[in-house]
């Protein structure tokens, strides 16, 4: 019995090293889910933040067809690297709006000229306010709305090439 | 040709731990070798050659040579003189290069200075030392080359994360490594002494002083990374339960269990395989810690640009060291003779339950960090364990430990009477009951948890005392002035904590300029902010006029600055020190109505947790030089 009970410790070892290496080689994948996929978009009202886009309101994705509303800031790195992925969008077919974070117009206006414009309303968030009541918890993020203003995808962080197709399979299935 | 330099000298150390390891199993073998005389220099060279390219390494920092890779990745030419310096080790393979270091440091101290140890056995920790050695320096070889040349070089390099940006970077992980690697040594003496099956109180008086000056380093590293945390990170916590916070304080809990046991083993021959195991442990915990930073597994503030590849090297790294150590304590700790028995109520049944506390706390605490991991790679659910489950786990099991602290060092040695206990206890308990009984009319609505740790610290603190009584104070050895000393440094400690717990005042405000704010006994007047440019940041500096009832009015600068490479924002409180706590103020971000969130606490003798760290450090370093002072004179009778 204490001869056994001597490789106890090293038993318990090899348990933590197998937990290890399974972890090691399966990564699990480190972005959390939002809570927020499947439940109706709060309600909101942002002012618009320049003069050529109407602000955005919760009422303006419940009119019957889905729609992207992306997150994004004029001051980071990662919205400008998606841009490109967002004029694809907009091209094949997609309607997108926008809610800019912690941002001033003259800011927004800027980017909007070097990194193109997909976007039709953009929404005004200084406080970061309405981000937070949406699930975003940083810049760049994009949520697919179905016609009745609920939230059935979230993308985290930028879009990039290779994730265009699924989202636009995610606006599909919104349908 | 710095780096290049530095490279061939890592390689020669290497080449020098290999050589060190086949000197140590040709010496062992039956009938022996005469290679035995040249392990102590091969050891010295090795960590001459190591230390070296070190400080090479440092060398190419402080240029900012940007064709060399790392320093292209990790520094930046405006950055300020301390960081370029710091930033050496401000990265993973500048820090595993310090790893490396100061453990071919530790087995060249051995080297040099360790006379007690039988030859045999101290070959054999030689050998052991040397085999973590060549381990980790293939690891820096062929997964972390911190000599790799970039080329073309680039103009500027990208700069280190801000929140290292802090003269806390020049000391806490350098003094936090002596103590986390250092413990490497009580790892190979066990490894040696199950090699020669020589376990006795010989062999844990010659490896007390090791453990004793790993803990003592250990012991400041936390303490002074705890209060880096606490003033760097804005959050005004001391103490976040964060993976790498707890893969510090681990071999540390398993470091005290070992600095207990060892006395046991040394002074009654008794727990020679508990002992042995948690020198196994201790460092065991060390290289654990630095798998689950260093892989990405877990992750935290500690952690750099990961890499799987790494991960698997270590995790080899770590089934070898670990899994054959335990292994051969399997096997060999069988045939090591029992050692003598002793009664319950007696020092060393205080000490044993001393050891059982630590290590279930050891158990809560890795438990609580390796559990996210094991529940997703059951069943794939995400989780994470936070402060409450350690906090309420670990905290009475802490504060029984600390109640047993009081007693154990009353107790003789063998056997004991719990009467003649309670006697030697009665001021100490009386004290106890006062503080209870105060508190409860003073506070009447403290929580469970501060209540009893500020009664357990006054009472503890005057039992810490107590060995000292009645004795004479200028002949007491220098070890129990060292132990009175630790143990009244837990109990200022625990104050500390739990003061802070129970009295901390907080006032979070969207404050206009010019408005008064109160926390606690202060009222804060905030005057303003300005623009402020430092060396590699600019910053929003705020001005609040802090007092106190009648008191003189003084000035607080909280900042919030701005990085430029890599560009980031931190938080930059400014802390007025009292002797009875610190006001805690930060700055925040500007709200569209010109408002400033302004955070503000006022925190009832908080600098005693980490007074009580410095005293617990300062214990072991008495009890220490008393342990070296007695060692020399005892030598000096031989002779």
């Amino acid at each position: 019995m204490r001869k056994v009970l001597l490789f106890l410790p090293l038993a318990l070892f090899a348990a933590v090293v197998l937990a290890f290496a399974f972890r090691l080689y399966a990564p699990g994948d480190a972005i959390i889910r939002s809570r927020m996929v499947g439940k109706p978009m709060p309600d909101f009202a942002l002012k618009p933040i320049v003069p050529n886009h109407p602000g955005l309101a919760a009422a303006d994705l419940r009119r019957g067809a889905p729609r992207l509303v992306n997150v994004f800031g004029s001051w980071c790195i990662p919205c400008r690297v998606e841009a490109p992925q967002l004029e694809a969008l907009k091209a094949r077919g997609l309607p997108i709006d926008a809610i800019a974070i912690r941002d001033t117009s003259a800011d927004v206006a800027g980017f909007l000229r070097d990194h193109g414009d997909p976007f039709q309303r953009i929404g005004d968030d200084p406080t970061s306010r309405v981000q937070i009541a949406i699930g975003s918890s940083g810049v760049p993020e994009t949520f697919v709305v179905d016609g009745k203003g609920i939230i059935r995808h979230q993308h985290i962080g930028e879009i990039r090439p290779e994730d265009v197709d699924g989202i636009v399979a995610a606006w599909e299935a919104a349908r | 040709m710095i780096a290049e330099t530095a490279l061939a000298a890592l390689w020669l150390a290497a080449a020098l731990s290999l050589l060190q390891l086949l000197f140590g199993i040709a010496a062992l073998r039956p009938g022996g070798s005469d290679v035995a005389p040249a392990m102590r220099p091969v050891a010295v060279a090795q960590a001459a050659l190591v230390g070296l390219a070190f400080l090479l390494l440092i060398q190419l920092f402080l240029r900012t040579d940007l064709s060399v890779a790392l320093v292209a990745a990790n520094s930046h030419s405006a950055k300020p003189w301390l960081y370029k310096f710091a930033g050496a080790w401000g990265n993973h393979e500048g820090s595993m290069l310090l790893w490396v270091t100061v453990l071919a440091g530790a087995g060249a101290a051995v080297a040099l200075f360790e006379r007690r140890l039988p030859e045999r056995t101290l070959i054999a920790t030689l050998a052991a030392q040397a085999a973590i050695g060549l381990g980790f320096y293939a690891f820096l070889l062929f997964a972390s080359n911190p000599f790799d040349r970039l080329f073309p070089a680039p103009a500027e390099g990208n700069g280190l994360n801000p929140l290292l940006q802090d003269p806390g970077l020049a000391f806490h992980p350098p003094t936090l490594y002596f103590g986390y690697v250092g413990i490497s040594i009580a790892f190979s003496f066990a490894v040696g002494a199950l090699v020669t099956r020589d376990v006795g109180p010989a062999f844990a008086r010659a490896m007390r002083p090791w453990v004793l000056g790993a803990w003592i380093f250990l012991t400041l590293g936390i303490t002074a990374g705890s209060y880096w945390a606490y003033y760097e990170l804005g959050w005004g916590g001391w103490w976040f339960w964060d993976p790498v916070e707890n893969a510090s304080l681990m071999p540390w809990l398993a470091a005290t269990a070992l600095l207990h046991s060892v006395t046991v083993l040394a002074t009654r021959d008794g727990l020679r395989a508990w002992t042995v195991m948690l020198a196994v442990v201790a460092f065991s915990m060390s290289m654990i810690g630095t798998f689950l930073v260093r892989s990405g597994i877990l992750t935290s503030v500690h952690s750099f640009a990961v890499d799987p590849q790494r991960g698997a090297f270590i995790l080899v790294l770590l089934v070898l060291y670990i899994g054959g150590a335990l292994a051969l304590f399997g096997l060999r700790v069988g045939t090591v003779r029992e050692g003598s028995t002793f009664e319950p109520v007696s020092r060393e049944g205080a000490l044993v339950v001393n050891n059982l506390l630590l290590s279930a706390i050891l158990g809560i605490v890795m438990v609580g960090t390796l559990y996210p991991l094991l529940i997703e790679a059951l069943s794939g659910e995400k989780l994470s364990v936070g402060p409450p489950y350690f906090n309420s786990v670990s905290g009475p099991l802490a504060l029984l430990l600390v109640a047993v602290m009081a007693a154990g060092p009353l107790l003789r040695w063998r056997r004991d009477r719990i009467g003649a206990m309670a006697r030697r206890l009665a001021v100490p308990l009386g004290l106890t009951a006062l503080t209870l009984a105060a508190l409860l009319v003073l506070f009447p609505a403290i929580g469970l948890l501060p209540l009893l740790g500020l009664v357990l610290a006054f009472g503890v603190g005057a039992a810490s005392l107590a060995p000292l009584w009645k004795r004479n104070l200028r002949r007491t050895p220098l070890f129990v002035w060292g132990m009175v000393i630790s143990h009244l440094g837990i109990a200022v400690s625990l104050a500390g904590m739990a003061s802070e717990a129970a009295f901390t005042r907080e006032t979070l405000v969207a404050a206009p300029i010019g408005e008064t704010v109160s926390v606690g006994p202060y009222r804060v007047r905030f005057d303003g902010v300005e623009p402020l440019a430092g060396p590699n940041w600019s910053a929003i500096q705020a001005r609040f006029t802090a007092r106190r009832g009648d008191g003189s009015p003084f000035v607080l600068r909280p900042q919030a600055r701005t990085f430029h490479s890599p560009p980031t924002e931190t938080s930059e409180a400014a802390i007025a020190t009292r002797l009875d706590g610190q006001l805690y103020t930060v700055i925040g971000k500007q709200d569209e109505k010109g408002r400033w969130q302004l955070r503000l606490w006022w925190k009832p003798f908080v600098t005693l947790i980490w007074l009580g760290g410095g005293l617990v450090a300062l214990g072991g370093l008495l009890a220490l030089l008393g342990r070296v002072r007695r060692r020399r004179a005892a030598r000096e009778d031989e002779a």
